[in-house]
């Protein structure tokens, strides 16, 4: 466990394949949720929380409990429907003691029981940190680090979409290009913009 | 006879789940890099198509409605978990191809999408040429944008050359390019839709 293994997580979780440009995955929210900044921003925010949860629940399962039995082949299963569980969950109490954060994330929160993003990123931390179903030292620190960094890359995405957006509100855009097929040719360009990052590497 | 090939067809052109429906778009994105992983992911999502279709359609009087989604993702995620054990052990090359995306079927939206919006409320017969229809039309999709990319992006279809000395646009090769063919692919639809319907008027 060092520093720049994070430094590295960190990099390449937000700029170089950040989640939504370069993998692709939560694209359905992204085009649907990001016309205004703030539904955009209350999306995320609950995408950042529930990438992080999830993350050390799936490292944990994984490690405990698949790995031992030897039933790592029921992954997709017990991830998703774990991930679904805890997102009901944390929906009902949100709702108990905090109505008015309930009410800031609204149908997001329940939304994201179907975003590949959450379901994406604990698979791909079982397929980057467990070698041959054994984990590499440090590896639940570097999991839950890169549910924090997925997350991040999701807010950032978001907020520039919806930025861009808000803008184009006010421009004439081609009666067959509206919504979503404007939506994905900005996405490209911001993909593209993202991909200058891969300088970064070290 | 007639009817199950009208459902069999309109997956393909009228409700077509990714460009009309706009449906799963995530692993079409990703994985439409060259023509060959463009059809296996097509075929996977088929098979699971297919499988949750028949099988929720089996069960649509004993699965409560309260729980109905919970039990849906379950039948769901097993056929994408037979389909990935099938695809490591004859196909490995492939399942390196498509990665994560593979797992990922469980959330494609088409999927989970059919289960409530057609299978949880026909008959077998009709929601198994439902999801048949469904699975080719997205794999359809899935070779037309794959096409694309693979053609313009190296200068290949399915592995050959076809012109020589055509210099490819290394763009359509990257993430971007994807989202670019992606967005004038809908627009182009969009814009074939709008001049039916001012016709019609």
């Amino acid at each position: 466990m060092n520093i720049a293994q994070f430094l590295t997580i960190f990099i390449s979780a937000v700029f170089l394949y950040n989640v939504i440009l370069s993998r692709f995955l939560g694209l359905c929210s992204f085009i649907a949720i990001s016309k205004e900044t703030k539904p955009a921003l209350a999306m995320s925010l609950a995408v950042c929380f529930v990438t992080t949860m999830s993350s050390i629940i799936t490292w944990l399962i994984y490690r405990f409990l698949l790995v031992p039995f030897h039933l790592t082949y029921l992954r997709t299963i017990s991830f998703i429907l774990v991930i679904a569980t805890f997102v009901q969950f944390v929906e009902m109490v949100i709702r108990k003691i905090s109505p008015p954060l309930y009410r800031f994330f609204g149908i997001y929160l329940p939304l994201i029981t179907v975003n590949c993003a959450v379901l994406g990123v604990a698979v791909l931390n079982i397929d980057m940190f467990f070698v041959n179903g054994k984990s590499l030292p440090g590896s639940f620190y570097y999991s839950v680090f890169q549910g924090i960094c997925v997350g991040l890359g999701y807010t950032l995405a978001m907020l520039l979409m919806s930025g861009i957006r808000e803008r184009l509100e006010l421009c004439h855009v081609p009666k067959s290009l509206k919504d979503f097929p404007l939506g994905f040719i900005i996405a490209s360009i911001m993909s593209l913009s993202f991909f200058g990052f891969n300088g970064f590497r070290f | 006879m007639k009817k199950y090939i009208a459902e069999f067809l309109k997956g393909i052109i009228k409700e077509n789940p990714t460009f009309v429906l706009a449906l799963g778009l995530c692993p079409t994105l990703a994985v439409s890099v060259s023509v060959i992983n463009g059809i296996g992911m097509g075929i996977a999502a088929t098979f699971v198509l297919l499988g949750s279709n028949i099988i929720i359609a089996l069960l649509k009087n004993i699965i409560p409605e309260r729980v109905r989604i919970p039990c849906y993702i379950v039948v769901i995620a097993t056929f994408v978990t037979i389909t990935e054990l099938v695809m490591k052990a004859y196909s490995p090359a492939l399942n390196r191809a498509l990665g994560i995306y593979v797992p990922l079927i469980v959330v494609n939206c088409i999927v989970l999408g059919r289960a409530e919006a057609y299978a949880s409320k026909h008959s077998v017969a009709d929601s198994l040429f439902d999801g048949l229809g469904m699975g080719v039309g997205f794999t359809l999709a899935l070779i037309l944008i794959s096409g694309i990319r693979e053609f313009l992006g190296t200068g290949k279809f399915l592995g050959y050359t076809l012109i020589k000395g055509f210099e490819p646009a290394f763009i359509f090769a990257m993430p971007s390019g994807a989202l670019l063919v992606i967005g004038l692919l809908l627009g182009f639809f969009n814009l074939l839709k709008n001049r039916k319907e001012a016709k019609a008027k």
